[in-house]
């Protein structure tokens, strides 16, 4: 065992420590962005939605839903959508696209 | 540099251990820190397997026989280029770069979702670095790829020969990141069952890496598959071998998965069953990791007798009770949304195919363990056979491709009359005429390839009408042009209509399937030089023996004894062929003195000829008699015994000319076979409709379509 080894041992370990201990060094608040982390999952969920309302409309383009069945589809998927919207801008601060 | 690499596996265990720890007190305590702490030890992981795997590589790249693991899985006369491979030959180092992939492949998720799921997160990152603890554990106690010894030999045993193949270099690394894909939805999932979210947020956020995790999984079977067919000298792609097995089990129950997980999002349904399915794979998974190095079951691709049993059996006993225990306290949560409206829709589809892949499951399943549960009954290891396999996967294989055809047709929830005319005529009648066109030609000698065939014509029309129509709709919808539309289409919809190539690669796969099996002629010849042999309508004529001798670093890696074949048909000369076989010497005898002694004593390999066409291949393998030169032999090795390696090389010489010039007998294999490219032309459309489905859709488009469709549910806000 040469000298290096020991030393490259030494850095790896103070750089693991030093990676993972930053969240409980900089504290619980700044860890913390609650706010933030729900506004990704209804972001998602938003993305999701639209996704959804747009596959119906491909579907009865393609013949695969009836007007019928695509318009009670389309109302519940945009009444869902709605939802998630509002919930957004309970949130405040940036404006949901 | 194996201290680094040892310590960097030390590290990786306790930050696995703070990670647990600090994930699950972060979770329960409510303290984000933690939980921020504990997907760090994560990136950790990922940091110290990257060291660990890069100090490995170095050591067989440079051929440093101190490392244990590289004097007994590479040598000085192994290609450069296989010694990169070679370092997952072993078992120590395969389970380095399991955990490695899973350390890479759980970081990129938990980046991801870094600010989403903050419920489930911590425990699947729990989870997940649950895996990594059980590989780190087994790489510090039990198989460390860092042990050395003081004084390194002076040469290698070398890699296994039959990995030396390209295929060899790319397999085992994507079965590798299949299974390891598959541990992210499934610590997910677990975590969605924990804290009771088990909506279809876990599966959105996980998706992706379960399409990852099949795509790899896939190529790494087919890749063994092409391996198979073109290195081991029998002429299959598929012998229902128990690692191959192992593989086909997560892909099948995860393919049923990615089916269903659709019906989850749609209607809310299907809830237990994707959660079970998802922790089967998960389980199948690791299931699949340990038969391959395990050795209890006989396999030609068990490379090693594992002593990891017992580790092994006990972590996938704690993921089936830990995973039964989940869904069944969660069952109420688990509850459906709603209920099945039609036998006719696709929801009744999916459940069909879901039931059919599960029950291919089982039969492998079941195969490939009897073995072992006929010793536990009856005492007596027995085995069943690629028949007992056949008679069950071929029918659930027909039903399967048939269901993949009417899956994209038929409508969600409830279909009518009109629309599974509208949806079927075309294809129905494309099946028909191929049915009509084979009768009339006389192929339709045998009913199940037949009917192959019908389904497969049956699955390509579906497709192209849905890719037809849906162009159609969206050429009215933008006004753009029909190949304009078309392109737009799979861009706006790479989920859906990366599926559907998918479906249209598996039809060509199966067609290559049934088209092989059902209509090869194979045939076992011995012939002497100027001999022929007659085989599916071809004429082989043995024209010559060669011979090749192979030195690396001074050092003899192998000889080669071949045939040259000429192939003709109706008289016309349709190919001429060389195939060889492979000896590697064992080192044994060349440590003791006489190289020529040991020449045949060591592992063996096929080179193949083979005439592949979009029709039809043409296989041929030899099988040389080294009993004929044995005379020789013996009289080389007693004139040689102890002499410089240079005379030893001119003995080598001398035997291989005395083989090339003395018209032995050898044994050959003759094969004619229709159709396998497109098994593996089938594989590459799977593939690349795998990919359309992965990629990401464009921003530009998501960003249109977000503004477009915002403003109408802002309208209904409005109204609202």
């Amino acid at each position: 065992m040469n000298v290096l080894e020991p030393l490259l041992v030494i850095a790896l370990l103070g750089a693991v420590v030093w990676l993972i201990s930053a969240p409980l060094r900089a504290g619980a608040a700044a860890a913390d962005e609650a706010g933030g982390a729900q506004r990704a999952d209804l972001e998602a969920a938003k993305e999701t939605k639209y996704g959804e309302i747009r596959e119906a409309e491909l579907d009865r383009r393609t013949g695969k839903l009836s007007g019928n069945d695509w318009r009670e589809v389309d109302r519940q998927l945009r009444a869902e959508a709605v939802e998630i919207l509002a919930r957004i801008d309970a949130l405040g601060d940036t404006p949901s696209r | 540099m194996a201290t680094v690499g040892q310590a960097c596996l030390i590290l990786s265990l306790a930050v696995c251990a703070f990670g647990i720890g600090a994930s699950i007190y972060g979770a329960r305590a409510g303290r984000r820190d933690w939980v921020a702490a504990g997907r760090r030890s994560v990136y950790a992981l990922a940091l110290l397997s990257t060291a660990a795997f890069v100090v490995l590589e170095v050591a067989f790249l440079t051929s440093d026989f101190h490392y244990q693991v590289v004097a007994t899985h590479s040598s000085t006369t192994t290609p450069f280029f296989y010694r990169f491979a070679a370092a997952w030959s072993s078992q120590e180092g395969s389970l380095l770069l399991w955990i490695w992939l899973l350390s890479m492949w759980s970081s990129l998720v938990l980046f991801l979702v870094r600010r989403r799921m903050r419920d489930v997160a911590p425990y699947a990152q729990a989870v997940l670095l649950g895996f990594g603890a059980f590989f780190a554990g087994l790489l510090v106690f039990a198989a460390s790829p860092f042990g050395v010894v003081a004084v390194a030999p002076t040469e290698g045993t070398g890699l296994n020969p039959l990995l030396r193949h390209p295929s060899m270099m790319i397999h085992p690394p994507m079965l590798y990141s299949g299974y390891t894909l598959w541990a992210v939805p499934f610590a997910f999932a677990i975590g969605a069952l924990i804290v009771r979210r088990v909506d279809a947020e876990w599966i959105r956020a996980t998706r992706r890496f379960a399409l990852a995790a099949w795509f790899f999984l896939g190529v790494g079977i087919l890749l063994g598959a092409r391996w198979s067919y073109s290195e081991l000298g029998w002429g299959g792609y598929w012998a229902w071998d128990p690692v191959e097995n192992a593989s086909l089990l997560p892909w099948l129950t995860g393919t049923a998965f990615l089916h269903s997980i659709m019906v989850q999002e749609k209607r809310g349904m299907l809830k237990v069953w994707n959660a079970s399915l998802i922790l089967i794979t998960g389980t199948l998974a690791i299931l699949g990791t340990f038969l391959v190095r395990s050795g209890i079951l006989d396999s030609i691709h068990a490379f090693g007798a594992s002593t990891l049993g017992v580790p092994f059996v006990t972590l996938i006993g704690a993921m089936i009770v830990g995973s039964l225990v989940l869904v069944v306290t969660r069952r109420e949560a688990l509850r459906t949304e709603h209920h099945l409206d039609s036998l006719l829709s696709r929801e009744s589809v999916f459940l069909g195919n879901n039931i059919v892949l599960v029950g291919l499951a089982f039969v492998v399943f079941w195969g490939t363990f009897f073995p072992l549960i006929s010793e536990a009954v009856t005492g007596t290891k027995a085995a069943v056979g690629p028949p007992w396999f056949d008679q069950y996967t071929v029918p659930l294989a027909l039903m399967l491709v048939l269901l993949s055809g009417i899956g994209p047709v038929i409508a969600w929830r409830r279909a009518t009359w009109s629309n599974v005319r509208r949806g079927f005529l075309w294809p129905v009648v494309a099946a028909a005429v191929v049915v009509v066109g084979l009768v009339s030609f006389g192929v339709a000698t045998n009913g199940a390839a037949v009917i192959m065939f019908a389904l497969g014509a049956f699955v390509l029309s579906v497709v192209a009408q849905e890719i037809v129509r849906g162009a159609g709709a969206r050429r009215a919808m933008s006004g753009d042009g029909s190949l304009r539309a078309a392109a737009s289409l799979f861009q706006r919809n790479r989920r859906r209509y990366g599926g559907y190539t998918v479906h249209v690669g598996m039809s060509v796969l199966f067609i290559g399937v049934a088209a092989s099996t059902a209509f090869q002629n194979a045939r076992d010849v011995r012939m002497v030089p100027g001999q022929s042999a007659k085989v599916g309508g071809y004429v082989v004529k043995y024209v010559k023996p060669t011979t090749r001798e192979v030195w690396r670093g001074g050092r003899l890696e192998r000889i080669a004894l071949g045939a040259d074949l000429e192939v003709r048909k109706g008289g016309k000369r349709v190919a001429r062929l060389h195939t060889e076989r492979g000896y590697y010497p064992n080192p044994a005898p060349f440590a003791t003195g006489s190289l020529v002694r040991g020449i045949f004593e060591g592992e063996a390999t096929s080179e193949v000829g083979m005439k592949a066409g979009l029709l039809r291949d043409v296989w041929t393998a030899v099988q040389p008699d080294p009993d004929n030169l044995n005379k020789v032999i013996d009289g080389l090795a007693a004139r040689t015994q102890g002499k410089p390696a240079a005379e030893q090389g001119r003995a080598v010489a001398g035997l291989l000319d005395f083989y090339r010039q003395g018209a032995f007998p050898s044994q050959f294999r003759l094969i004619t076979s229709p159709l396998v490219a497109w098994i593996w032309l089938g594989g590459l459309i799977v593939f690349a409709g795998g990919l359309i489905a992965l990629w990401p859709a464009p921003d530009g488009a998501r960003g249109r379509v977000r503004g477009r469709l915002a403003a109408r549910v802002a309208q209904d806000l409005g109204r609202a």
